[in-house]
């Protein structure tokens, strides 16, 4: 008796008190800029793809979701032919980002991704890459890469020596 | 057998070896870079340090690099030890001071041994704050690519390139931290075995420009045991397929056959089985709507095959079970080789020899191991190039034998041998027709028309064996080449005799066999070795069906209701175009199985798609009688692509009223073959049948790190197709399955905990360098036996020019000859144009400058072709080269009549 007195006296008491339900969709959630959601490829500031198709993403996938291909321009600098992500089987637990050297894929605070037909949640690289640096602006890989890929020439990237003159038998 | 205490723990290791050996054969995981199982020890690195103590109670110990210190009975040894551990994490972290942040971007990633060899090291966080070492790159051709910023300067390449392969445009340059590895300038690197020094190299510096074209990552690979098809040695290759497209082709060992390494045709010559030029769809020609479908084209294919006579033409490059499926279609009388009648005589010849057996036919390994050879009149570089390595080595590792037997220097002392030995060659008889990269290492040579090439070996036969028939007119050169030749195999233990059919000449067989025999008689371990043309050639030679003259000559009798089945060959190719058009034209219907267009499918009526290699199950004999599984590497998206043994079941089914509706299985296949044809005895144990499983599981064809695979057709369906099934053999087409080693002829790929790279074969194999565990892949089919020796009485004429006209012969090129090799567009821009080849004189007589256009009438057609004068080319003698992208072929060996000059 006294236990369902208590009871309705609690439920009573939260009539007065904050309310935890929002009205969403009107009402946004609010996230954190390191809410693991929609993965999105990013861009180097210098507007290339970040990617440089090492398909790391894609053997750190515990549902082996991703999907790509690497090719390379004529400069040397890799890119992906195609990237796709089947988000319908994605579990978002972020492997992916953790496993890429480049920044380049990325998770953001976003996902409002529901679709009607399964199909529409595979996503090309047309679907995933922003136009942005996302969370490490500033970062270009290829400069701190020793591959002269079109972005910095040998020995001109960060921590790099002058290349070595090959007929100097100098100390 | 030596005991060694490692970590205190007794280990029974085989004597001779090194202490690296020792450990990684014992299945320890010991770092090393410089060492290589195949090049020996050089101490370069100092990856592979350990602790060696005096006795039982000394607890300090000093370092050793062990891969410079043999083996001793009762010696104390760790690898676990503090300091040697610390040693090594130490050392790769120098190593790691220059070498690049390229990872992502380096085709080697995932499959690097310097990667391997940091994580086993225990070196994973950097502490030098300097800046690193650049290098410029160079342009190494179109198979080959550089990027010399990634190198840690552990020497392999030149010691394989150089040292090994005897390449001579590759090197060291500059000094101290700046040595550089590449060319004197940017260039093609001329060695055919270029390729290998992807595989050699433990870091990315030498990377496979073909597989850049599609890169994939090796873990993302669908792998199989495959045998390459550019040549008759069968070398053991692992094909990878990703997207429905083969990515690449790397060495799969096999202490008997290839070994380590393979030659740039079979490495990089896989690109025909992605090209445009395949057939893809079944034709019926001369029908409003020529592509039709299975279904289709077996309804039109019973309209060809009943109450029509059937002449089925087998092929030198498809599978034993696909030319014996047309057989059996046909029936044996109705069977014959797509190959010129000459040259099934040369083939004939030779496997009656070897089915014989009273000659021991040498693997490439026994080879390598051989103290004398002798090269009678084949032209190992272009046409077996992996045979001309080995004949290298044997020739280096007789002159280190005879080093090391007078003093106590161990083999694997690879620098040691090398000081000491210097210029000291083993004994090599080169005698070709045309000079050789051999000829700089051969103790002797000769250059001479193949007639006379046979009557050297006759001269060595009678020298040798004296009962045996004197060569009549001999010259005085002749003799002496032979005395000096004859001595040298007398003296040789292990002396091998090779020949093969590139020059199309009967005697030069005969000849190399009587030298064998001779040198057997004496109670000699000789060896006799052949090459042959194509991939399966011996297999087809072994059926012992007859040429396509005789189809030719026994179509004219026939009535008028040919149905000809022509399996997987383009004959235009081996035989000369008059010939085919006259056997076409007698063909009422022609039924062509084949995978890519060519002259031949454009006269089908009836075009049927046939899987290459890489899409079907298949079993080739190598050119010593070896009988070698190669499994389907990819299942092609398009079902209408099939083996042609499973196009050729479905035919025969047509025909028989009374059918179980069950298909054949391969085993069954051969296992008909064996019992039909007792020759073939042991070729169905090549591989384990399709139902063999370990513990219940099949053996995966790809790694447990397989990517994508809910991604990758996602595109199409989100839903994920069921995995493929094969029903052909115990390999399976997903990640899942037996982990463990499997049996050696069904390794997909090589993989270990912690080797990721090419270089973990060591845990496959029963000692480092060693055989496969389970025994290498393959059946031997024929056996020595105590058949005494038939000698030959007919010694040919001396070669003597004829006045106006030339003896036409066929010159391989390793890359241009080739049917399919030249799909690839790095081996094709490498392949000569076509030309036409005088000697000297000859062309001096003509009054013929280089370049000049000759006419050459072969075989009533005319074809004009540019000059180049060959300075070491014998007289008389009109060299044409074989096989090249849009020549016919000629009549090789005949007498040619005019050859006119039009400016």
């Amino acid at each position: 008796m006294i236990s369902h007195l208590r009871t309705m006296w609690l439920v009573f008491r939260h009539l007065f008190m904050k309310k935890a339900t929002i009205q969403y969709p009107e009402e946004k959630v609010p996230l954190y800029p390191r809410w693991r959601g929609r993965i999105v490829l990013t861009k180097d500031p210098d507007g290339g793809e970040r990617c440089v198709g090492c398909y790391l993403c894609a053997a750190a996938c515990p549902v082996d979701c991703i999907a790509l291909q690497a090719t390379e321009n004529e400069e040397g600098r890799r890119y992906p032919e195609f990237f796709r992500i089947n988000f319908s089987r994605c579990i978002f637990c972020g492997y992916c980002e953790e496993a890429c050297p480049t920044y380049a894929i990325q998770l953001i605070p976003d996902f409002e991704m529901a679709e009607y037909k399964r199909q529409d949640l595979v996503y090309e690289k047309e679907d995933l890459l922003i136009n942005s640096e996302g969370k490490y602006p500033g970062y270009n890989f290829y400069n701190v890469a020793g591959l002269d890929a079109g972005v910095k020439e040998k020995g001109k990237g960060k921590d790099e020596e002058t290349p070595v003159d090959i007929k100097s038998l100098l100390p | 057998m030596p005991t060694i205490y490692i970590d205190n723990k007794p280990f029974d290791v085989k004597a001779g070896k090194n202490l690296l050996e020792a450990c990684l054969s014992l299945g320890i995981d010991l770092p090393y870079f410089c060492w290589h199982p195949a090049m020996g020890s050089v101490g370069a690195c100092r990856q592979c340090a350990i602790k060696v103590f005096k006795d039982e109670e000394d607890t300090r110990g000093r370092l050793v690099m062990s891969c410079m210190e043999g083996v001793k009975d009762g010696m104390r040894i760790s690898v676990e030890d503090e300091t040697a551990k610390t040693f090594r994490s130490q050392v790769v972290a120098w190593l790691m001071t220059n070498h690049p942040h390229d990872c992502p971007v380096c085709d080697e990633g995932g499959c690097c041994h310097l990667q391997d060899m940091t994580v086993m090291s225990g070196h994973n966080y950097r502490h030098y704050h300097f800046k690193k070492r650049t290098y410029p790159n160079q342009y190494l051709g179109p198979l080959i690519n550089h990027e010399m910023n990634r190198c840690i300067q552990c020497y392999r390449c030149v010691r394989f390139y150089h040292d090994y392969a005897g390449g001579k445009d590759l090197n060291v340059f500059a000094a101290h931290n700046h040595v550089y590895f590449g060319r004197e300038k940017d260039g093609v690197l001329e060695s055919p075995f270029s390729g290998n020094l992807v595989e050699v190299c433990p870091t990315g510096v030498f990377t496979d420009k073909t597989l850049k074209e599609h890169y994939t990552r090796k873990w993302d690979l669908t792998n199989a045991p495959s045998v390459c098809q550019h040549c008759s040695l069968g070398c053991n290759t692992i094909a990878g397929e990703r997207y429905g497209q083969l990515r690449n082709v790397v060495n799969r060992y096999n202490h008997e056959v290839n070994g380590y390494f393979l030659c740039d045709k079979g490495r990089f010559g896989y690109e025909f089985v992605n090209s445009e030029n395949r057939i893809t769809q079944p034709l019926i020609r001369n029908q409003a709507i020529e592509a039709a479908g299975h279904d289709t084209v077996l309804q039109y294919m019973r309209t060809l095959v009943s109450g029509h006579t059937l002449i089925g033409i087998g092929s030198p490059r498809a599978s034993l079970e696909s030319n014996y499926a047309l057989m059996e279609l046909v029936g044996k009388e109705n069977f014959y080789q797509g190959v010129p009648d000459d040259l099934v005589y040369v083939e004939q010849k030779i496997v009656d020899i070897l089915q014989a057996g009273c000659i021991h036919t040498p693997s490439l390994h026994e080879i390598e191991q051989a103290d004398a050879v002798l090269v009678l009149g084949e032209d190992i570089w272009n046409t077996a190039p992996i045979m001309a390595l080995a004949v290298r080595q044997s020739v280096m590792k007789t002159a280190a034998t005879h080093t090391t037997e007078q003093l106590p220097i161990p083999t694997w002392h690879d620098a040691a041998i090398k000081e000491l030995v210097q210029d000291d060659k083993g004994f090599l008889a080169n005698v070709t027709m045309l000079p050789s990269p051999l000829d700089e290492i051969s103790s002797a040579t000769m250059k001479a028309a193949p007639d006379d090439m046979a009557r050297l070996g006759f001269a060595i036969a009678h020298i040798l064996n004296p009962s045996l028939p004197e060569v009549p007119h001999a010259g005085e050169e002749l003799l002496a080449k032979a005395a000096d030749i004859s001595k040298a195999l007398q003296e040789a233990k292990h002396p091998v005799i090779i020949a093969g059919t590139s020059c199309w000449n009967n005697a030069l067989i005969r000849a190399a066999f009587d030298i064998a025999a001779a040198l057997h008689i004496n109670e000699k371990k000789a060896g006799l070795a052949f090459v042959m043309q194509d991939c399966n050639s011996m297999g087809l030679a072994m059926m012992r069906a007859s040429s396509f003259d005789r189809a030719v000559a026994n179509i004219q009798r026939a009535a008028n209701n040919v149905t000809a089945i022509i399996l997987e060959n383009d004959l235009y190719r081996s035989i000369p175009a008059a010939k085919v058009d006259a056997f076409f034209s007698k063909c009422k219907h022609i039924v062509v199985l084949d995978t890519l267009h060519n002259r031949t499918t454009e006269k089908a009526h009836v075009l049927i798609p046939a899987a290459t290699f890489a899409e079907a199950d298949g079993t080739f004999v190598n050119n010593e009688a070896r009988a070698q599984r190669s499994s389907q590497v990819f299942m092609p998206a398009n079902s209408e692509i099939r083996e042609s043994f499973k196009w050729l079941a479905d035919v025969k089914a047509l025909l028989n009223t009374v059918s179980n509706g069950h298909a054949k299985h391969m085993e069954d296949l051969l296992v008909a073959l064996e019992n039909k044809y007792p020759q073939f005895a042991g070729v169905s144990r090549v591989a384990p049948p399709h139902d063999f499983r370990i513990h219940g599981a099949r053996i995966p064809r790809e790694s447990h790190r397989y990517s994508g695979r809910t991604a990758m057709l996602a595109n199409m369906t989100v839903s994920e197709p069921k995995p493929l099934q094969d029903d052909d053999s115990s390999l399976s087409y997903t990640m899942e399955g037996y982990r463990g080693l499997p049996p050696s002829p069904l390794i997909p790929f090589f993989w270990a905990p912690g080797w990721n790279s090419g270089q973990s074969v060591t845990k496959y194999q029963e000692e480092a360098g060693g055989a496969l565990k389970g025994g290498d892949p393959g059946v031997r089919l024929f056996e020595q036996t105590t058949t005494p020796p038939v000698f030959s009485k007919d010694i040919p004429d001396a070669f003597t020019p004829r006045v106006g006209k030339w003896m036409l012969l066929p010159q391989y090129h390793l890359f241009g000859s080739g049917e399919l090799s030249v799909y690839t567009k790095g081996i094709a821009s490498q392949s000569p144009e076509p030309y036409v080849s005088l000697s000297k004189r000859d062309a001096e007589q003509a009054q013929l400058k280089n370049g000049d256009t000759v006419s050459v009438k072969s075989d009533g057609k005319t074809y004009a072709l540019p000059l180049s004068i060959n300075e070491s080319l014998p007289d008389g003698i009109m060299l044409v080269p074989a096989g090249l992208t849009g020549m016919e072929a000629l009549s090789w060996g005949a007498w040619i009549n005019h050859s006119t000059v039009t400016v």
